[in-house]
């Protein structure tokens, strides 16, 4: 099954992607700015973030809250989310309100000083301060991705900070940095503009032009500081956080190969084969054969730089401690990484990811995510139809010889949860701590 | 730059919602078939009237239970091997019950719909229900219990109900049972609860995707041709609310650096006749980014990250609530503007543009909504599990049209209750309590998690 796409580029560096489907009178209109929080400078963590929201309180000729509302009259569906490489915006809008949704971006692109004000700062400083409190201070293992980012990145890496950043950097986030923020990252040049659903290529390309063409290219951006890393930790990486959880939740991360890379997809076959739903290896094993575990699942980071992370998620059923949680995990690990993976687990994930990947296809917004995606990470938005080859071509031999590359003892770091009422009884886990 | 000038929308294109046929097949079975061939895929979605209003007092969590066990064995295949035959097809595989109905539900692409198909009537038609399964389910779901003790959002809700709801009604426990109902549980529960209420008369099939009707028709009688006969009754349910006059419940979350706050009443049951007029008085209140709660505490105070109100739609009246999450220290205020929205909507008519948003979003998102598979059947199983109109997506968009401002005011001023507000807060009672005792949010209470 493939999708139509079609690419060109604007004078000004806009990278654009179309790809027709007159199923529903609809249209997704999505761009990405390859900028996220890797990009940002020390004493500014949580700045990318903070920076999305300021694209929704107005630009030169929308005033605050207008592109929510003219998106919601017009009918349509509206968002941004910030990652650690990327930004994007996104619509879906009914067919004929294209010009809206595509101007508004444009707008925004062009001309978002003349909009932007200390009053409209301060209060999405207090609206992201609490996002932060919602989803990572005041929600069990809310805490998991900024732990877990500090613990498997060297401190210099442009991965190892917060996503949503500190109280106290968000705090100093001034409209300077915006301004500054904006010149640097927020130009034609460093952006992809994908379009999927229900439009004429014609018409769409000469709108693109009009309303984007204008906007002047950017200067040169500062280089990312070194990504590459080594291929695996080197040593056993581990922390302990005792919290306010209920149960104890294993988190263990393993080096892997990069988004994209031919190596990523045997990798994110191991990851399904691990723990992609309940006929996955920890679901089988560590919920419904030992039941010493509630849940158990794992998925990557995707991150198409320096280096991707797969990660395994399981957590405790209320008997089961900590640290033998832990150990639980670690042997299904030290099985995996001796006696590799069958072929029909192999086969098992990749139907599985066949049918996942077909059934985002259906929906205009995700095709014209991924579209953005692979433009933006790779410069080639046509990927996005080679994706089930890329799985179906991967062999059980390249699955189990990453998985003796990359499942060792040296390529392993567990952020382990403990309930903090739990802490008395299991002492015992600090000693093992340093081990 | 860029232009100053807002192009105008152009000739908006029809849309029909996909067009379905509606049977009941000779087992007594209903079948609704959608075919939709945008992408080589199928959702089959199988619906029992076995929902936790169903199920007998003291056994709370049964029907979720049952649902679950359908995939732990049958007379073929141990659960083991039944989740790896579904997933060697690649099937994306879920089963459940909520109030009103049991589910299970497979995506998969259509070269392997039939083998998933006649998977999905063997664990329906002839479960097994093996002990050592039942148990691990119960213990998983004591698990998700004993996690909302930490978890603020999860425990308002279950906090909410249960302060809500009068005993008497099946809404003040939750839907998937709570500790000791759970805990007292068994197989022979799961049995007795599974015959008396799986069976043709109770049972609608759904498939929408890439195969025809006929052909669909034909799979669904081969594939569920073993299901015993029999009907289904709705149960009544009753909404009696606990309390006849407002009051304010803290659950004390010592240190908390947020306020989880859900604030409502006792709604209305999802076949009203009055639905499209609350549907669209709720958008402006509080259902859309754009509307007055959410513009109120987060674009004007920065209170939160989020607010919103909505009506939980079952057949019995189910809650309405407006749900925020807001800093410790501005909880009092912040109940003081969710209150005074509230009153607003009721003293005075919405003005032209407030309603227009509404309705020109909700008429337009429409097509939005059903792009895929899973979207479409679920959209007919709420026609079958509410007994809607078949022309109820047809008719859609113009029940929405014709609300107007009077109307709007008239669902406001019928169907909000400010005298009967219950306010729960999940957060720290020493920080929050006294700033409440001036708010006029009734009696306040300070529990225990």
């Amino acid at each position: 099954m493939r999708i139509p796409v079609e690419t060109s580029r604007l004078e000004n560096g806009l990278l654009v992607t179309l790809s027709e489907d007159h199923t529903a009178p609809i249209v997704a209109v999505n761009l990405w700015y390859h900028v996220g929080s890797a990009n940002e400078k020390i004493g500014r963590t949580g700045f990318a973030h903070l920076f999305e929201h300021m694209l929704f309180q107005g630009s030169a000729h929308v005033s605050s809250n207008e592109h929510f509302e003219l998106i919601q009259r017009a009918g349509g569906t509206l968002n941004g989310s910030t990652w650690l490489e990327r930004t994007n915006y996104f619509e879906t809008v009914p067919s004929n309100e294209l010009g809206l949704a595509l101007w508004l971006e444009a707008d925004r692109m062009g001309e978002l000083l003349p909009a932007m004000t200390q009053t409209k700062l301060d209060t999405q400083r207090d609206v992201v301060k609490n996002e932060r409190r919602w989803s990572v201070d005041n929600q069990p293992y809310g805490t998991f991705l900024e732990k877990m980012q500090e613990l498997v990145f060297p401190a210099s890496h442009p991965f190892q900070h917060s996503l949503i950043g500190s109280m106290d950097d968000l705090s100093a986030a001034s409209l300077d940095d915006v301004a500054q923020f904006f010149a640097t990252y927020y130009t034609p040049d460093n952006a992809v503009l994908s379009i999927a659903g229900d439009f004429e290529s014609a018409e769409t390309r000469q709108m693109v032009n009009d309303y984007f063409g204008p906007i002047p290219r950017g200067k040169t951006r500062p280089p990312l500081p070194p990504m590459d890393l080594p291929p695996v930790f080197g040593e056993r990486l581990r922390e302990l956080v005792y919290d306010s959880v209920s149960l104890p939740r294993l988190f263990m991360a393993f080096r892997s190969p990069v988004f994209g890379s031919e190596a990523y997809y045997a990798a994110s076959i191991i990851s399904a084969v691990l723990g992609l739903r309940r006929g996955s290896r920890l679901h089988r094993s560590l919920v419904r054969e030992r039941q010493v575990a509630a849940d158990a699942s794992a998925f990557t980071f995707d991150l198409a730089k320096g280096t991707d992370l797969l990660v395994v998620d399981v957590t405790a059923r209320p008997e089961t401690s900590a640290a033998q949680l832990e150990d639980e995990v670690e042997r299904e690990i030290d099985h995996l990484h001796r006696e590799g993976v069958s072929e029909m687990e192999v086969r098992r994930a990749t139907s599985l990811i066949e049918t996942d990947l077909t059934a985002s296809l259906q929906s205009a917004g995700e095709r014209a995510d991924r579209l953005s995606m692979f433009a933006t990470y790779f410069g080639d938005p046509a990927l996005i139809n080679e994706q089930a080859d890329r799985y179906r071509a991967v062999t059980t031999e390249e699955v189990n010889e990453i998985i003796s590359e990359r499942f060792e003892e040296n390529n392993r770091a567990s952020l382990l949860y403990v309930p903090q009422e739990r802490v008395g009884s299991e002492h015992v886990l600090a000693a093992a701590g340093t081990a | 730059m860029v232009t100053s000038l807002r192009p105008k929308p152009g000739p908006a294109r029809s849309y029909r919602f996909p067009q379905f046929k509606d049977e009941t097949l000779p087992t007594g079975v209903r079948l609704i078939t959608a075919p939709v061939t945008k992408l080589p895929l199928a959702t089959v979605l199988v619906l029992v009237n076995a929902g936790s209003t169903n199920e007998p007092r003291g056994k709370e969590g049964v029907a979720a239970l049952t649902a679950a066990a359908l995939l732990e064995g049958t007379t073929r295949f141990d659960g083991a091997e039944l989740a790896e035959k579904f997933e060697q097809l690649g099937t994306s595989l879920e089963s459940g019950a909520d109030w009103d109905s049991a589910f299970l539900k497979i995506t998969v692409l259509s070269s392997k719909l039939e083998e998933a198909t006649r998977l999905l009537g063997d664990a329906i038609s002839s479960p097994i229900f093996p002990e050592r399964e039942i148990e691990r389910l119960k213990a998983e779901r004591l698990a998700e219990i004993l996690q909302l003790e930490t978890e603020p959002r999860g425990l308002a809700d279950e906090k909410f109900s249960e302060f809500l709801y009068d005993d008497e009604s099946r809404y003040s426990t939750p839907d998937q049972g709570s500790i000791v109902s759970v805990r007292s549980l068994t197989r022979g529960d799961v049995e007795q609860f599974y015959r008396s209420n799986y069976n043709s008369g109770g049972t609608t099939v759904i498939i929408a995707g890439d195969i025809s009707s006929e052909n669909a028709r034909n799979l669904v009688i081969e594939a569920f041709g073993k299901w015993p006969e029999g009907s289904s009754q709705d149960q009544p349910q009753s909404g009696k609310a606990r309390r006849n006059r407002k009051s304010t419940h803290i659950v004390n979350k010592l240190n908390a650096p947020q306020s989880e706050l859900r604030v409502g009443h006792v709604g209305l049951p999802r076949k009203h006749p009055d639905f499209f007029p609350t549907l669209v008085m709720n958008a402006v209140l509080g259902g859309l980014f754009g509307s007055r709660i959410n513009l109120n505490l987060r674009e004007a105070h920065g209170y939160t990250y989020g607010a919103s109100s909505f009506y939980d739609w079952r057949r019995g009246p189910g809650p309405f609530v407006v749900s925020t999450a807001v800093e410790s220290e501005v909880t009092a205020p912040a109940l003081r503007e969710i209150l005074m929205e509230i009153d607003r909507i009721r003293d005075e008519r919405i003005s032209a543009e407030e309603l227009s948003l509404a309705r020109d979003y909700l008429e337009g998102v429409f097509p939005i909504r059903y792009e895929t598979t899973a979207a479409i059947a679920s959209a007919l199983a709420t026609l079958s599990i509410y007994d809607l109109n078949p022309d109820y997506y047809d008719s859609y968009r113009t029940n929405i049209h014709n609300v107007s401002e009077d109307a709007v005011l008239r669902a406001a001023k019928t169907h909000l209750h400010p005298e009967l507000l219950q306010t729960v807060i999940v957060g720290d009672a020493a920080t929050v309590r006294g700033s409440l005792a001036d708010h006029s949010l009734g009696e306040v209470t300070v529990h225990d998690a």
